[in-house]
């Protein structure tokens, strides 16, 4: 795939090949069925619902489930809803639950009474739910929404082409370094594996830790195995390798771990019991040269070490594919199936979406990226200038391992067996053969 | 929580009074009045509606969903038979299996042979009123009164490798949660640690109520203070040592917060709880796969259930 002019070409390859490729069987398929969804739940929930608008109507308020637990993005949000409250006179309530614990009770929050508004992930993950007939249709939102491309309607539109997501922000995922222990040893940045071996073993040598590592929550290491088979094996290998159409068991699969074994002497050791909080702080020490993680590894440092910090994508291995694709999940909001007042969930949700809430992200939060190209990005960081440029160089975009494949598989399956790869990386084979087994029996259930 | 084998000890102990007075019983029927008869309707009523509803049906419902592929999601009738499959990729394909069949055992194994012999040696000690002995049995009974995930969050900040106090006191690099060699230890001692306490307090209060006449009659006979102990004392509470098998057996099997704390059960720290847990809670929502373990978790339980209910029948009818 050649490289996007625009900002607008790139972010129309955000959009997953399921909705892109949507023709117009498929499409009706798809209304079809979630007709006959949204006629179970409206059967299921028509006991209450007349009480629900009745109260619904008058009252001003809002509940917002929110993931963001960490303090600095719990502040942002705080402050957006602040802006929304002044804005609409609507009072928004935020329920904030620790980011994993939020989205390991997805599942059962949109089942049960979840609040009007939630926070949640584009990809394959909004998509799921949307077609489950948990999400609600915000289409009309959409419509009131300005400056966002295109590209960004797409990626937050479910397998029926209606909208389930406002997006909020996005982050791409890089190698993080600190400057000032770069120009004090004199490192300079890799652009192929062999110098990203050789810095290491420098490193090694000056008594640092070359690169942070932590997976004691299990997700961190999927963004090493991501970008090392984009590198190696490119983007469309890694979307067909979520969707389960390859096999774990293939040579290119087989390359990606041992490429990565080859560089697991440079990690920090003991990464299962460290948690990416932890690695980040190593950085932030000067105990380590090198971070692979998504942007929000800034919020470990204070505000004047912002400017000291600063990455490069990770280098190429294979010059046939080259470096220019990366993982970028983008992070937003979707309405519940039944809020208790839609009008107000509506007003909410075109607020978060607007260029104003944007405007407030961009102040408070170095951190990420806002997904409205209207917001004022004066304010930006040199860090998060130079994260929108990478973002905007890349050729592809990838949403991350567990936002672009089955949930079950990724949390069930491949956590613990990259958890065993990082403990034992010598029975690559074994483990694959484990892995393929375990996705038939999944993917084909 | 931890009351609940309490009270199974003492629907034990009521059935031999009933049963022997089953002649007296029917003339003091007639006796009760229309009230007392739907009062007593409504005791027995209720609460085997209760159990039923809480206990039996989700089990049976965790059977049957075992033999299924559901994802949770949706009505009922979409559910799709798969019949043993479940069982067959746990047995099979399913690698964390064996290591938390094992762990569990192992927890079984800690908490029987360490942590409640311990907990009754403490116990003991502290029967004797030794001086600061209030201050003692607080110390040690602080454990049980915080709940397992905030010993989770406690033992963190010891056991962390960069950060904990353990590694910075002792001067090594040991990665006590996340080496899987080293991390079952170590969540075995956070969790007996707190299990001591439990089973001292119990023991503690069995050992208030033994009639102090035995021991000095013992004493009298010239008994040593460890063949007193041994001979006399733990017989006699016989019922108090039940009630702490059963309890150890209990937290043994429901181990789950600890671990779901730490690393939500893998690399390690498996337990069949935690992976139950991991694939029917979270957003991955494996029912049936889960209903699958959760079945061998239960068919496990019966076992001990079992000989738990054997032993206190046998016990009755003598």
């Amino acid at each position: 795939m050649s490289r996007p002019r625009s900002q607008a070409e790139y972010l129309a390859r955000l959009v997953p090949p399921s909705v892109a490729g949507l023709n117009r069987r498929s499409l009706l398929a798809g209304a079809a069925g979630t007709g006959a969804l949204l006629g179970t739940g409206l059967l299921a929930g028509c006991g209450d619902s007349d009480s629900d608008s009745g109260s619904g109507s008058g009252s001003k308020t809002v509940s917002v489930g929110s993931n963001q637990s960490d303090p600095k993005p719990k502040d942002v949000i705080a402050k957006v809803m602040a802006g929304f409250q002044t804005a609409s006179g609507i009072q928004p309530a935020v329920n904030t639950v620790d980011h994993n614990t939020f989205q390991e009770n997805i599942n059962n929050y949109l089942q049960g009474k979840p609040d009007d508004v939630f926070m949640w992930f584009a990809g394959y993950r909004m998509r799921f739910f949307a077609a489950k007939g948990l999400a609600g249709d915000v289409s009309d939102v959409w419509g009131k929404l300005s400056g966002y491309s295109d590209a960004f309607k797409k990626a937050s539109t479910g397998d029926d082409g209606k909208q389930y997501f406002v997006p909020a922000s996005y982050y791409p995922w890089a190698v993080f370094y600190r400057k000032s222990v770069w120009q004090q040893r004199g490192y300079q940045v890799p652009k192929t594996l062999d110098e990203l071996n050789t810095l290491g073993a420098q490193m090694k040598k000056d008594g640092l830790a070359p690169i942070a590592f932590a997976d004691k929550d299990g997700w961190p290491a999927m963004g090493t195995f991501d970008i090392l088979n984009l590198r190696i094996n490119g983007y469309q290998f890694h979307v067909d390798l979520m969707a389960g159409k390859e096999a774990w068991t293939s040579d290119k699969v087989k390359k990606v771990f041992d490429t990565w074994a080859g560089l697991l002497p440079l990690h920090q050791p003991d990464a299962l019991g460290r948690t990416w909080q932890e690695a980040a702080q190593s950085l932030q020490q000067k105990k380590s040269g090198m971070y692979l993680l998504g942007l929000f590894v800034a919020q470990q440092f204070s505000n004047d070490e912002q400017n000291d910090l600063d990455f490069f994508t990770f280098p190429e291995i294979d010059p046939a594919i080259g470096a220019k694709a990366l993982d970028a999940p983008i992070d937003g909001y979707m309405m519940a199936r039944k809020p208790k007042s839609e009008a107000n969930a509506k007003k909410l949700l075109e607020y978060v979406g607007s260029k104003d809430a944007a405007n407030i992200t961009v102040k408070n939060d170095p951190s990420t990226l806002v997904a409205n190209t209207g917001a004022d990005t004066s304010g930006y960081t040199a860090l998060q200038k130079k994260a929108a440029e990478l973002v905007g160089s890349a050729t592809e975009i990838a949403q991350f391992l567990d936002r672009d494949t089955r949930p079950d598989f990724a949390s069930t399956v491949i956590i613990p067996a990259l958890q065993q790869f990082i403990k034992n990386p010598k029975d690559i084979g074994g483990l694959l053969t484990s892995i393929e087994n375990q996705k038939k029996s999944i993917f084909t259930a | 929580m931890s009351d609940l084998p309490l009270i199974q000890a003492d629907r034990a102990v009521p059935p031999p009074a009933a049963t022997t007075s089953t002649g007296g019983r029917g003339r003091r029927l007639r006796l009760l009045s229309r009230t007392d008869r739907v009062v007593i309707t409504l005791m027995v009523l209720v609460p085997l509606l209760l159990v039923v509803g809480l206990i039996w049906l989700p089990a049976v419902a965790t059977v049957l969903l075992s033999g299924t592929n559901w994802d949770g999601i949706g009505p009922v009738s979409e559910i799709d038979w798969v019949g043993l499959k479940n069982y067959d990729d746990v047995v099979n394909i399913y690698p964390p299996f064996v290591p938390a069949v094992q762990n569990n055992l192992l927890w079984l194994a800690a908490l029987f042979v360490v942590a409640t012999p311990f907990g009754m040696f403490l116990a003991v000690l502290l029967d004797k009123e030794i001086r600061g002995s209030r201050f003692y049995q607080t110390a040690l009974y602080l454990p049980v009164v915080l709940s397992l995930a905030l010993i989770g969050f406690v033992w963190q900040l010891i056991y962390s490798r960069d950060q904990g106090l353990l590694n910075a006191v002792l001067g090594t690099q040991t990665d006590w949660y996340g080496d899987s060699n080293v991390n079952i230890w170590a969540v075995l001692f956070a969790a007996g640690w707190r299990h001591v306490g439990y089973i001292m307090l119990l023991y503690l209060a069995g050992l208030k109520g033994v009639d102090p006449s035995l021991r000095e009659a013992a004493a009298v006979d010239g008994s040593s203070e460890t063949s007193t102990f041994f001979r006399v004392v733990f017989p006699v509470m016989r019922p108090i040592n039940i009630i702490v098998l059963v309890v150890t057996v209990i937290e043994s099997l429901r181990a789950f917060d600890l671990v779901w704390v730490i690393n939500k059960g893998r690399n390690g720290l498996e337990l069949l709880s935690a992976l139950v847990t991991s694939n029917v809670v979270g957003e991955a929502s494996r029912i049936g796969f889960g209903s699958a373990l959760a079945t061998i978790m239960l068919v496990v339980s019966l076992v001990f259930i079992t000989l738990y209910l054997a032993t206190v029948m046998r016990e009755d009818r003598r």
